[in-house]
C-alpha cells in the first residue's frame, strides 16, 4: 500500500520521460496519475485504524552489513501528511496542465517524481531512506524552479539549493553517527540518542527547509520566482517535510536535547512567527505575503512541536494540513491574477471583485479561514498549538495570540488590496472571472478546508494512536509533562498513561 | 641451470588476453587497409578488454583463497581480480569514448594497441606483491599512458599533456623506486609480507621509504599535492584517455596503495593512516576549490577528480575491512560516473570541433535529452546525491571513517561536498536553465554523424551509476570478497 503510493507517481515519471506523448496527453496522463494516487490515498485512509500506530509497513533489506533497509509504513499523523501531498500535487499538476507548460514531458514527469519522493519522505522508517527522499525532494525542485522560474530564478535556485544543502549534509553526518551507534539505520528499531551534536545536524536540515528563523534566506526569491503551482508545494507540502522530520526524527530520538535545547527553539519560531507577520504586512505584493505568512506559520507549528505535549501535537498536525492547504491555494490564486494583470505588485492592484464574484468569493474564503477567523480550522489549530504551549509557559501563549492578530492585519490587507479599493492601474475591464478549470483545481483545496474547518478533530483527533501510548508524543513527553495541570485537556487518558510512558520510550518505537 | 618458478598462467590470463589484443592491433597497423584500420584495431582492443573482464571474472570466481603464485611475486586474489574487473571495464568504456574522438587517426592501430597494453600494465599492477612487479606493472602502464597522451600531434595541448605527463610521471615513478629501495635496504625484503613480517619498523630509512612509496603513489592517483599535473594532462590529452586515465588509472593506484600499506606497513598503522588522512584533506581542499571557478569542462572534471581522490582516501585511513569495502565500491561507482562524464564531454566535442565550455553546454539537455540526462546523473552522482551509487559511496566512505573514530574527517567530506555542489550544479544549470537563444548546436558546417558507440558507453555508465544506488548488496557483496583478501590493521 505504502509502497505504491510511493512507485505509482515515480513510474509515472519514467513513462512520461520514456513516451513521446504529444502535449495533451502528457498532461492529461500525468494529472490522471496525480489522480489515481489521491484515489490510492483514500483508499489507504478508508482502511486505517486510526486506534492504531503504525500500519501498511513493508520491508526489504537493501544493504544489510551496515543494515540499511527499505522500511516504509504510515503513523495516523504521516498519513495525513500524505493525503496533504497527493491532494495539493494534484491541484498543482492539474494547474500546470491547465495554463500550460513549456517541455511538458520533462515537466510533468518532474512534478510526478516530486510526488513520489515527498510521499517517501512522509512513509519512511529507516533513515538512509528518509535521506535519499528527502535529496529526491530537492534533485526536481531544483530543475522545476530553475527551468520555468521567473527572470530571477538562476539566483534564487542556487541560493537554494545551498541552503538546504549544507542542511541537508549536516543531517547526513548525523545520519551516520546515529545509525553506527546504534548498529542500525531502522526508525523503529533503534533507540534513542542524548547527543546535542547529533540532534543539532538533524535540526539544521529541518530548521532550514521549514525554514526557521534565521535560516530563511532562501524563501522570498525562491517563492516569488518559481512559477505559482510549484512555489504553492514548495510552501504547502516541502516545508511540511521539514515539519515532519521535527516530530517523527528529532522529538522522538532524541528527547533528552530535544529538552535542552526546546527554549532555544521556541523562542527561535517566536522571532520567526512575530518578524515573518510583519513582514508579510509590509510585502509589496501578494506571494511576498504569502511567502512571508508561510514562514511565521512554520514558525508556529514549530511552537506547538516544541511544546511537546499531545496538545501541541494535535495542533500542528492540524495546522500543518491548513496552512498547506491554505498556501497552496493562495498561490495558485495568485497565479491566477498574474494570470490576467501580469503582476502580483498590489501598487497595480486593486477592485478585482468587482464583476468577478467567483474569484473574490473563492479568494475572500481562503484569506478568512487563514486568519483563524474562530471555526475555521486554523482557529482550531492555532487554538490547540497555543494551549499546548500555554502549559510550557503563559508568555508562548500571548506571543502566539499577538501573531494570530498580526495574521489577520497582513490577510485583510492581502483581501482589500486585490479585491477591495479603487481598481487598480493594471486590472483591466476585460480580465476574466475565474475559470471553470481554475475553480476545478483551486476548488478543492478550498472544500477540504471547508470540510475541516467543520471537523477539525478529524485530524486533530485521529493522528495519533489513542489505544496505545502515542508513539511520537509519549516518547517525547517523557521527558516533562504538565498535562494533568489543564483541566480542558480533551483526552486525560493520554496524559494519564504518560508516567509509565518514560520506561517506554524504547516500547513505544515498535507499532 | 637456473631454476624457474612454476608459472600460472591461469592467473596471468587477464593480462595476457589483453597484450594479445595489443600486438594483434599491432599487426592491423600494417595489415588492414587503412578504411578499416580504426573499426578493426577498436574492435580488437574492445574484444581485449571483454577478455580480461571474463578472465577476471573467472579468477575471481577461482580466487577465494588469496596465495602468492609465481614465486610470489603476484598475488591471486579476490582483491585483485575486482580490480582488474574494473579495469578492464572502465578500458572497453573507453573504446567506445576514444572512438568518437575527432582527433587524427593515422596511427588508430597504435592507438588502440597503446590502450590495451596499458590496461595490461594496470591489470598486472594491482596484483602486484613485490616492490619489483610493482614498479614494473606501474612504468608498464605509465610509458603507454604518456604516449597516448601526446597522441593527437596535431594539437599543442595534447602534446604539452604528454610532455608534462612524461615528466612528472618520471619524478613520482623515481620517487617511488627510491622509497623502495630504502624500504628493501632496511627490511632486506622486497615482498609485501616480508616486508610486513620485519622488525624493523622504527629505522628513520624505512619511515622515509614508506613515505615515498605513497607520495609516488600519490602521483598516480592524482592526490593533491601531487597532482599538479592532472588538470593539463586531464585537458590535453584525447578524451577517450583521459576518460581511461581517470578511471582506470585511479583504480590500479589505490587499490594497489591499500594493498601494499596493509600488507607491506602494518606496524607503522597508525603512522600512514594519518598521512593518507592528511592527503585526503589536502585533495579534498585544492580539488573542489580549484574546480569551483573552471570554465572548460575536462579541466573541471580533473579537478573533480583531485576531489574523488580525496575522497576515496577516506576509507583507506580509515584502514579498516569497512573501508576496504567502501574503497571498491567506490571505485566502481567512480568508474562509471567519470567514463560517463567524460564519454558526454567527448560526443559534444565531436559535435562542436572544440573544447566543451560551461558556455557552449548551454541547451545542450534539451537538445539531447539522452546524453543530457545522463551528464545530470553524472553530475549528481559525483556530488553524492541519492538516486546513483556516489551516494552510497560517500556514505560507505564517511562510515569508515567514523569507525574508524574520525568523527572530523567525516565533517570534511560533508564541507567538501557542500562546496562540489556548486560546480557540479553549474553543468546543470549551463545544460538546462540557460536562456534557449544561447543554443549553440553546432559549429559552420555542420557536425559529423552522433557516434553510437559513444551513446552505448554513456548508456553502460548510466546503467552502473544508478544501478549500483539499487543493487547495493550484490556489488557490496562483491567488495566484501575482494577486501577479504587483506587483513586490515583497524
Amino acid at each position: 500500500m505504502t509502497t505504491a503510493l510511493i512507485v505509482v507517481p515515480i513510474g509515472g515519471a519514467l513513462l512520461l520521460w520514456l513516451v513521446p506523448f504529444s502535449r495533451f496527453w502528457t498532461g492529461s496522463i500525468a494529472f490522471l496519475i496525480s489522480l489515481v494516487e489521491v484515489g490510492l490515498w483514500i483508499d489507504a485512509l478508508a482502511r486505517f485504524d486510526f486506534s492504531q500506530g503504525l500500519q501498511f509497513e513493508a520491508q526489504q533489506t537493501w544493504f544489510s552489513d551496515l543494515n540499511v533497509s527499505y522500511h516504509v509504513g504510515l503513523y495516523g499523523f504521516s498519513l495525513w501528511l500524505v493525503g496533504l501531498t497527493v491532494v495539493v500535487m494534484a491541484c498543482a499538476v492539474g494547474y500546470a496542465f491547465w495554463t500550460g507548460r513549456e517541455r511538458a514531458r520533462a515537466y510533468f514527469g518532474l512534478m510526478l517524481l516530486l510526488t513520489g519522493a515527498v510521499v517517501g519522505v512522509f512513509a519512511s522508517l529507516d533513515l538512509l531512506l528518509f535521506y535519499a527522499f528527502w535529496e529526491g525532494m530537492l534533485i526536481p525542485l531544483y530543475i522545476l524552479v530553475g527551468v520555468w522560474g521567473g527572470p530571477g530564478r538562476l539566483a534564487a535556485t542556487l541560493k537554494f539549493v545551498i541552503y538546504t544543502m549544507v542542511g541537508s549534509l549536516l543531517m547526513l553526518a548525523s545520519i551516520i553517527v546515529f545509525g553506527l551507534q546504534q548498529g542500525t539505520f531502522d526508525l523503529i528499531s533503534s533507540g534513542t540518542s542524548s547527543s546535542i551534536w547529533i540532534f543539532l545536524g538533524f535540526v539544521a536540515a529541518f530548521a532550514v527547509k521549514a525554514p526557521l528563523f534565521p535560516l530563511h534566506g532562501w524563501l522570498p526569491d525562491a517563492y516569488r520566482e518559481s512559477s505559482p503551482e510549484v512555489a504553492g508545494v514548495l510552501s504547502g507540502v516541502i516545508s511540511k517535510a521539514a515539519a515532519f522530520g521535527f516530530l517523527a526524527i528529532a522529538i522522538r530520538k532524541f528527547p533528552g536535547p530535544t529538552a535542552d535545547l526546546r527554549t532555544t527553539i521556541l523562542v527561535l519560531a517566536a522571532i520567526g512567527l512575530v518578524y515573518g507577520s510583519f513582514i508579510a504586512f509590509r510585502a509589496p505584493d501578494f506571494r511576498g505575503v504569502v511567502a512571508y505568512s508561510s514562514l511565521a506559520q512554520m514558525g508556529l507549528i514549530t511552537l506547538g512541536l516544541f511544546a511537546n505535549n499531545s496538545l501541541g501535537f494535535d495542533g500542528a498536525v492540524l495546522q500543518m494540513i491548513n496552512h498547506g492547504l491554505i498556501s497552496a491555494a493562495l498561490f495558485l490564486l495568485a497565479g491566477s491574477v498574474i494570470r490576467r494583470t501580469t503582476t502580483d505588485d498590489f501598487a497595480f492592484l486593486g477592485g478585482m471583485a468587482k464583476g468577478r464574484p467567483v474569484l473574490a468569493t473563492v479568494l475572500m474564503t481562503t484569506g478568512i479561514i487563514a486568519l483563524a477567523v474562530p471555526g475555521s480550522s486554523a482557529f482550531a489549530g492555532e487554538f490547540l498549538i497555543l494551549a499546548g504551549v500555554f502549559q510550557e509557559g503563559w508568555a508562548w501563549g500571548v506571543i502566539g495570540a499577538g501573531a494570530i492578530v498580526l495574521a489577520a492585519m497582513y490577510m485583510l490587507r492581502l483581501i482589500s488590496a486585490v479585491l477591495h479599493r479603487q481598481r487598480g492601474g493594471l486590472v483591466s475591464d476585460d480580465a476574466l472571472d475565474l475559470r471553470p478549470a481554475e475553480l476545478g483545481v483551486i476548488g478543492p483545496l478550498v472544500v477540504s478546508l471547508l470540510v475541516l474547518s467543520a471537523w477539525p478533530a478529524a485530524i486533530s483527533g485521529h493522528s495519533f494512536p489513542t489505544a496505545a501510548p502515542s508513539p511520537v508524543p509519549a516518547a517525547a513527553q517523557a521527558a516533562r509533562v504538565r498535562c494533568t495541570e489543564i483541566p480542558t485537556q480533551p483526552r486525560t487518558n493520554k496524559c494519564m498513561t504518560l508516567p509509565t510512558a518514560r520506561s517506554s520510550v524504547q516500547g513505544v518505537m515498535t507499532p | 641451470m637456473i631454476q624457474t618458478p612454476t608459472i600460472d598462467w591461469a592467473a596471468l590470463s587477464p593480462e595476457l588476453v589483453l597484450l594479445a589484443a595489443a600486438a594483434i592491433s599491432m599487426l592491423i597497423a600494417v595489415l588492414v587497409p587503412k578504411w578499416a584500420e580504426k573499426a578493426t584495431a577498436a574492435a580488437v582492443c574492445a574484444l581485449g578488454f571483454v577478455g580480461a573482464f571474463i578472465a577476471a571474472g573467472v579468477l575471481f570466481a577461482h580466487s577465494t583463497d588469496g596465495h602468492g603464485v609465481i614465486a610470489d611475486a603476484i598475488q591471486r586474489d579476490q582483491l585483485a581480480a575486482l580490480a582488474q574487473m574494473i579495469i578492464a571495464g572502465a578500458g572497453l568504456l573507453a573504446v567506445g569514448v576514444a572512438y568518437a574522438g575527432r582527433g587524427s587517426w593515422r596511427h588508430s592501430g597504435e592507438f588502440f594497441a597503446l590502450l590495451a597494453s596499458a590496461g595490461a600494465g594496470m591489470i598486472f599492477l594491482v596484483a602486484a606483491s613485490n616492490l619489483l612487479t610493482l614498479f614494473l606493472g606501474l612504468e608498464w602502464f605509465s610509458i603507454s599512458l604518456y604516449i597516448l597522451a601526446a597522441f593527437d600531434v596535431d594539437v599543442v595541448g595534447s602534446l604539452e599533456a604528454g610532455l608534462k605527463y612524461l615528466i612528472v610521471g618520471s619524478f613520482g615513478s623515481a620517487v617511488l623506486l627510491f622509497g623502495s629501495a630504502l624500504v628493501y635496504g632496511t627490511t632486506g625484503h622486497l615482498d609485501f609480507s616480508g616486508i610486513g613480517a620485519t622488525g624493523e619498523a622504527s629505522d628513520p630509512l624505512y619511515i622515509a621509504g614508506l613515505a615515498m612509496i605513497i607520495a609516488g603513489l600519490g602521483f598516480k592517483a592524482s592526490a593533491a599535492p601531487f597532482h599538479m599535473w592532472t588538470p593539463d594532462v586531464y585537458e590535453g590529452s584525447p578524451t577517450g584517455v583521459t576518460a581511461f586515465m581517470a578511471a582506470a588509472t585511479k583504480t590500479a593506484a589505490l587499490v594497489l596503495m591499500l594493498r601494499v600499506l596493509t600488507t607491506a606497513f602494518p606496524q607503522r598503522a597508525e603512522l600512514w593512516t594519518i598521512a593518507i588522512a592528511v592527503l585526503a584533506v589536502a585533495s579534498l581542499a585544492v580539488g573542489n576549490l580549484a574546480a569551483l571557478v573552471q570554465r572548460r569542462v575536462k579541466r573541471m572534471l580533473a579537478y573533480s577528480s583531485i576531489s574523488h581522490a580525496g575522497f576515496m582516501l577516506i576509507p583507506i585511513a580509515a584502514g579498516n575491512a569497512l573501508g576496504g569495502r567502501a574503497l571498491l565500491y567506490y571505485l566502481i561507482v567512480y568508474s562509471a560516473m567519470s567514463i560517463g562524464a567524460f564519454a558526454v564531454v567527448a560526443a559534444r566535442e565531436r559535435e562542436l570541433g572544440e573544447a566543451v565550455t560551461l558556455d557552449n553546454l548551454a541547451g545542450f539537455g534539451w537538445e539531447r535529452p539522452f546524453l543530457g540526462a545522463a551528464m545530470f546523473a553524472f553530475m549528481l552522482g559525483f556530488a553524492g546525491l541519492p538516486l546513483t551509487g556516489g551516494f552510497i559511496a560517500k556514505f560507505y566512505a564517511f562510515s569508515a571513517a567514523y569507525e574508524r573514530g574520525w568523527i572530523w574527517l567525516i565533517i570534511v567530506g560533508v564541507i567538501a561536498t557542500a562546496v562540489s555542489l556548486y560546480y557540479y550544479l553549474a553543468v546543470v544549470r549551463a545544460m538546462y536553465m540557460r536562456p534557449a537563444e544561447e543554443l549553440q548546436l553546432a559549429p559552420a558546417g555542420g557536425s559529423p554523424p552522433p557516434e553510437r558507440l559513444v551513446s552505448t558507453s554513456v548508456a553502460v555508465a548510466l546503467v552502473v551509476t544508478v544501478g549500483s544506488f539499487f543493487a547495493v548488496q550484490p556489488l557490496i557483496d562483491l567488495a566484501t570478497d575482494a577486501a577479504s583478501s587483506l587483513s586490515f590493521p583497524f
